[in-house]
């Protein structure tokens, strides 16, 4: 007689690798799908459409660059604004507050993250936009007014404001993960680093930072991920511009706004294309993106086995 | 019998208004209305999945060759597109379409500009950037706006051109009208259009316009009206009203259209949809000034009623 729970365990292998290859198949099925979409799109214009700059709908010429170069820029002031902000954040909620402050503090950064994008976004327009215009961004403009990224005429819709608001989005799920992550930091490490006569500082530094370096890393990419595809919030306060600029006071556009914007009203074929490419374009950014964290995620485990190894 | 229709968001409002209305008058009929956009209201029509679309602006010979069948263009209500600005005072100010055209070209750059000066005797003018706001987003209020644009301006035409979304020579894009007013009314010195209930709801102040008459005209339900009553409309109605030769006609409004098949292929429903299609251009009509749009003119009233009566079942 076979043992019963010997099927029961085939079952479960069959059905969880079922249910793990659907989300492959969803992936390539979303590629897929991009790809016919845009297939018009593809065979007009081929690979130009990445490399120019014109998006004019009237004429039917249409070019990616500038939304590639917009998502990238205002992903990246995101994040050169959220990753220190979130980290510190979750240090002092691991390592620092008093336990009261703790609990509050953590349903607050939560509560951040259950704000509708739109709702965020008409605080944008009506709030931060006006404020950046009228005081931070003039005093950036006459400290750093020399560099070509605070230079030109400040309107308040710009990159910047843009990549603003895309930190304040991807500030709770960056907090929130590193919390956890740091929270999984064994607490013999803390106390072995104490035993050697570390201070708070050196433990921090030295236990519990760099022992959760790799899992950082990991939220800092889903922050990018979330970054990389915001739209809504976004497209109320970044301009809305096809251009490459360097002041960051300029409009810009990225590739989700643009969607969002045109593809209802869009009539033609070759117009729905290329905002269909526009789609496949960002699957592709945030595919690549992806790849070159995993990359350096592995340079990053493998230096850091070897420095251990010399030690 | 549920009778299933897509398309513009700009005449939601009153649509909606009208399918309640209707459920009074023949309570054995339902609608169902996705306001999904004039460009997802002409897929849909094409595609057969719904009973009717409604678009902001006519299809495109291009696009009713892909039909199966003949499309009919049945022009609803109008609106207007006015220009609205963030000035200190807020003076009234008189533009043309030649200014105008200018000012989106990136032409005239300056509130002082003589050839704002010019139509604008008196009026406190200050050396400040015209900061131009336009729509982001695809829309049937971009589509009025440029085609006012390029009737009155040559240089815009070849530039910028006629669409619901074009390539803009200058300017900051808000998304919706409430992006738009929203920017405007934030920014010291900014000039966008949107559609006029958005300009009175958030009390701004929008400009008169010169007309095709040389006549400067408010943008009113009763200038639209006498643009509608002036414009050229052809049999298919397939028109733009932009620019329109009446004295009294206010240039920057458009129509909206519901798109139905003339061969209907479910007879009980064709003839549902008639009917109601009867009902909307005459009493229907009527609720139209209460929801801040321009009703039809009576006189095209009729040619659209003779139109959905040559509709076959």
């Amino acid at each position: 007689m076979a043992p019963p729970s010997r099927f029961g365990d085939k079952a479960f292998q069959w059905l969880t690798l079922a249910m793990a290859l659907t989300v492959v198949v969803l992936v390539v099925l979303t590629g897929w799908q991009l790809w016919r979409g845009s297939s018009l799109a593809i065979q007009k214009f081929g690979l130009h459409f990445l490399v120019t700059s014109t998006w004019d709908p009237v004429a039917e010429q249409f070019g990616a660059l500038p939304f590639i170069y917009g998502t990238l820029v205002s992903s990246l002031i995101a994040l050169l604004i959220a990753v220190p902000l979130s980290i510190a954040t979750a240090v002092y909620l691991t390592e620092l507050a008093p336990l009261w402050i703790r609990q509050p503090l953590v349903s607050l950064i939560e509560m951040l993250a259950a704000i509708p994008s739109v709702i965020l976004g008409l605080w944008g327009i009506f709030v931060m936009v006006p404020w950046l215009r009228d005081y931070p961004f003039p005093s950036r403009k006459r400290l750093f007014g020399w560099t070509p990224f605070f230079s030109g005429p400040i309107y308040g819709t710009s990159m910047l404001a843009g990549g603003i608001i895309i930190a304040i989005m991807i500030l709770p799920i960056i907090t929130s993960v590193s919390r956890e992550i740091l929270r999984s930091v064994p607490d013999l490490q803390r106390e072995a680093a104490y035993a050697l006569g570390a201070t708070r500082w050196e433990v921090t530094r030295i236990a519990v930072l760099s022992y959760a370096r790799k899992g950082l890393f990991g939220a800092v990419i889903l922050g990018l991920g979330r970054a990389l595809g915001e739209t809504m919030a976004v497209t109320m306060v970044i301009g809305n511009t096809p251009q490459i600029a360097a002041s960051l006071f300029k409009p810009g556009y990225t590739l989700a706004s643009v969607i969002a914007n045109e593809f209802t009203e869009a009539t033609t074929d070759i117009y729905l294309g290329a905002l269909f490419e526009i789609g496949l374009v960002l699957f592709g950014v945030t595919i690549v993106v992806n790849l070159i964290a995993q990359v350096l995620l592995k340079t990053m485990t493998t230096s850091t086995s070897a420095t251990r190894a010399v030690q | 019998m549920m009778i299933n229709g897509a398309g513009a968001t700009f005449p939601y409002p009153i649509y909606s208004k009208w399918f309640d209305e209707y459920a009074k008058v023949d309570p054995s009929v339902r609608f169902n209305y996705q306001s999904i956009g004039s460009g997802g209201g002409q897929k849909q029509i094409l595609a057969q999945t719904v009973d009717f679309g409604a678009s902001d602006g006519p299809m495109s010979d291009d696009n009713l060759s892909k039909a199966p069948g003949k499309i009919l263009h049945i022009p609803t209500v109008a609106g207007a597109v006015v220009i609205t600005y963030n000035l200190d005072g807020n003076p009234a100010l008189k533009l043309d379409g030649d200014t105008i055209a200018n000012i989106f070209l990136g032409k005239i750059k300056n509130w002082n500009d003589p050839k704002i000066a010019a139509s604008n005797p008196g009026a406190k003018l200050p050396d400040k950037e015209i900061v131009v706001v336009h729509r982001s987003d695809g829309s049937g209020t971009t589509f009025i706006f440029t085609d006012y644009l390029s009737k009155t301006s040559g240089e815009w035409k070849e530039k910028a051109g006629n669409n619901t979304s074009v390539n803009w020579p200058t300017g900051i894009g808000g998304k919706g009208n409430e992006g738009v007013a929203g920017q405007v009314k934030q920014t010291p010195g900014a000039l966008g259009y949107v559609e006029l209930i958005y300009a009175t709801q958030n009390k701004m102040p929008y400009a008169e316009i010169k007309n095709a008459t040389g006549e400067f005209m408010k943008p009113t339900l009763e200038s639209i009206t006498a643009a509608l009553a002036t414009a050229d409309i052809p049999d298919d109605f397939r028109f733009s009203m932009t620019n329109a030769p009446g004295k009294d006609a206010y240039p920057i409004a458009g129509a909206t259209w519901l798109l139905v098949y003339q061969q209907q292929k479910d007879a009980a429903k064709g003839k549902k949809l008639v009917e109601f299609l009867k009902w909307s251009l005459t009493d229907g009509e009527k609720m139209a000034k209460d929801l801040q749009y321009a009703p039809l003119p009576e006189s095209v009233q009729q040619r659209v009623l003779t139109r959905i009566g040559e509709i076959k079942m």
